[in-house]
């Protein structure tokens, strides 16, 4: 076991090195940036045996990587804010030709104001495009979860682009104890990709992502749903032999001291580690507070939360917000659990969530005033 | 949990200092995370990190508001950053000072401790770049990270010369001010 005190962004890096990508088409973007360079170095000091295309823009790193992963092969990129707002129009057509592309995304806002900082309204916004999405709390998360993402993705019966998503800044530029797994312990975990499914081959022409008129498009949305609803049980699979094989369990969700809790909070990332300080102290006195970490936001796993929440009390936290309606978290759960639900609105921009904010949320969770609270706004 | 503040200037190692202290003080057998203030990284503007120092893994993600130490790189930052800002009690002040003590942190009661990086840095490193000096500073202060792994961990992070010059300054600065 190599423990090092690195960043999310290298040891995303380190992770995607031990996968054995063949083609990395990539631009840089802040926070993301750090994970195109790592990823840069290792193919120049021949660390990776990869294909390292310097596209010229975010649409471009898309659709190479849709290009690269039609053949067949094994594809990483990386991207952030508004490089993930570029790339939106392959991002959707990534998912509808079924290509198992995995994809860290350093989560950043969107403009305007233009915001180079932390919040994840930028995949959030890509909910809808057919892509897994996976939510880690930690660096080790974040690199254990790119080498779980690559057997998610891969999987036959499920063929579909994955995403996972780390919080820019508070996870990309922060080091902390990271275990590198080593890559004779990733190979037996994560073997060489070799591709079941049809894919591009000049012996046998096809194409893909191919016109499809009103005959044949509501079926190939169907079986995107299909697939989508199949991955709930790959992760799950999937999580629990990374678990069998090297001690750390993964799965749709987690649950936090949430089995006997009045009130429980539902959020996604690294604000978790924050939120379990908090839940730790008000246990203490005695209250009884619990967390669901969504880690899977798509597909969003609804059957799992109903049975985590029980019948608490729940306050769900958004780094995100669909204007008028409320975070996107809060309206999905709204749509699976008939609990009594609050929706707060928290660290959009990059604005520090400390615990008095966490406790705020818990008060309000308690006794709400509102449907949807922003905390932390400044007063006028 | 210990918490550390870092104040510096663009391109003095204010966070690459952060991260030393982190590798150094894991090398101990200890948690650590280490963080910049996530600004937008402009040469000569302040900037600060942080260090957090824990016997059980460190979950929490916030910035640091009540250290125990903070470690100034540039007293000059004193005109534009509250230094002391949210400095606890019993915490202590390490600033990098040709001067022999700082009227105002003295009339505040605060309690400081000076040393002129800059000279030592100048004279050994032969630039002005005193993160690793501030750093044999601190062990020698406080104790929270020893000197040993603190030499391993710059002469991981830093090559040939450069690696040379920083363990010799920082080895100096520690065995002028340990157990003063």
């Amino acid at each position: 076991m190599v423990v090092k005190v690195i960043s999310s962004a290298e040891a995303i890096s380190e992770a995607v090195k031990r996968a054995r990508p063949s083609v990395i088409p990539v631009y840089p973007i802040t926070p993301q940036t750090k994970i195109s360079e790592k990823l840069a170095d290792y193919v120049a000091d021949g660390d990776l045996d990869a294909h390292y295309i310097r596209v010229e823009s975010e649409h471009s790193a898309m659709s190479a990587a849709m290009g690269a992963a039609g053949t067949g092969v094994r594809v990483f990129t990386a991207t952030s804010s508004q490089g993930l707002a570029y790339m939106h129009e392959p991002v959707f057509a990534a998912a509808g030709m079924r290509l198992p592309i995995v994809m860290a995304d350093a989560n950043r806002a969107l403009s305007s104001p233009i915001n180079i900082w932390n919040d994840q309204q930028d995949s959030i916004t890509e909910r809808d495009a057919g892509w897994i999405q996976l939510y880690a709390e930690t660096g080790q998360e974040a690199f254990d979860t790119v080498l779980q993402a690559y057997k998610i993705a891969e999987n036959p019966e499920i063929s579909l682009p994955t995403m996972v998503c780390v919080d820019g800044f508070i996870l990309t530029h922060t080091v902390d104890p990271v275990d590198l797994l080593s890559q004779e312990e990733v190979d037996t975990f994560l073997p060489k990709f070799e591709i079941v499914n049809a894919c591009l081959d000049p012996e046998k022409p096809m194409s893909l992502g191919a016109l499809a008129d009103e005959n044949y498009y509501f079926e190939a949305r169907y079986a995107v749903e299909e697939a989508l609803e199949k991955s709930k049980a790959v992760i799950e699979e999937v999580g629990k032999e990374f678990g069998d094989k090297f001690g750390r369990y993964y799965g749709l969700l987690e649950e936090y001291k949430s089995e006997d809790a009045d009130i429980i909070l539902i959020a996604m990332g690294s604000i978790c580690g924050t939120i379990k300080d908090v839940i730790d102290e008000q246990r203490d006195m005695g209250k009884k507070i619990g967390l669901v970490r969504i880690r899977a936001y798509r597909p969003f796993p609804k059957e799992a939360l109903r049975e985590a929440v029980g019948d608490a009390k729940l306050g769900v936290i958004d780094k995100d917000i669909s204007f008028s309606a409320g975070g996107a978290v809060y309206l999905d759960t709204k749509a699976s659990v008939d609990n009594q639900t609050t929706g707060f609105i928290i660290g959009l921009g990059g604005r520090d969530v400390t615990p008095k904010d966490i406790v705020e949320i818990i008060e309000k969770t308690e006794n709400p005033e509102k449907e949807i609270e922003w905390i932390g706004l400044k007063e006028e | 949990m210990i918490e550390i503040r870092f104040h510096g200037r663009g391109g003095q190692g204010a966070v690459t200092a952060a991260e030393i202290l982190a590798k150094a003080v894991f090398e101990e057998g200890k948690y650590t995370q280490a963080f910049p203030s996530f600004g937008v990284e402009r040469r000569g503007a302040p900037v600060t990190a942080f260090a957090r120092i824990s016997d059980e893994p460190i979950r929490r993600r916030y910035q640091i508001y009540s250290p125990q130490y903070v470690v100034v790189l540039d007293e000059t930052l004193a005109n534009v950053v509250d230094l002391t800002s949210g400095l606890k009690d019993d915490g202590s002040i390490l600033v990098n000072t040709a001067r022999e003590t700082i009227p105002s942190l003295e009339e505040a009661n605060i309690n400081t401790h000076v040393v002129d990086a800059t000279g030592i840095a100048l004279d050994v490193i032969g630039r002005n770049i005193v993160n690793t000096v501030m750093l044999g500073f601190l062990s020698a202060k406080t104790g929270v990270v020893s000197i040993d792994p603190l030499i391993t961990t710059i002469k991981d992070t830093f090559k040939g010369k450069v690696a040379k010059t920083n363990v010799e300054a920082t080895e100096l600065i520690y065995e002028k001010y340990s157990g003063e």
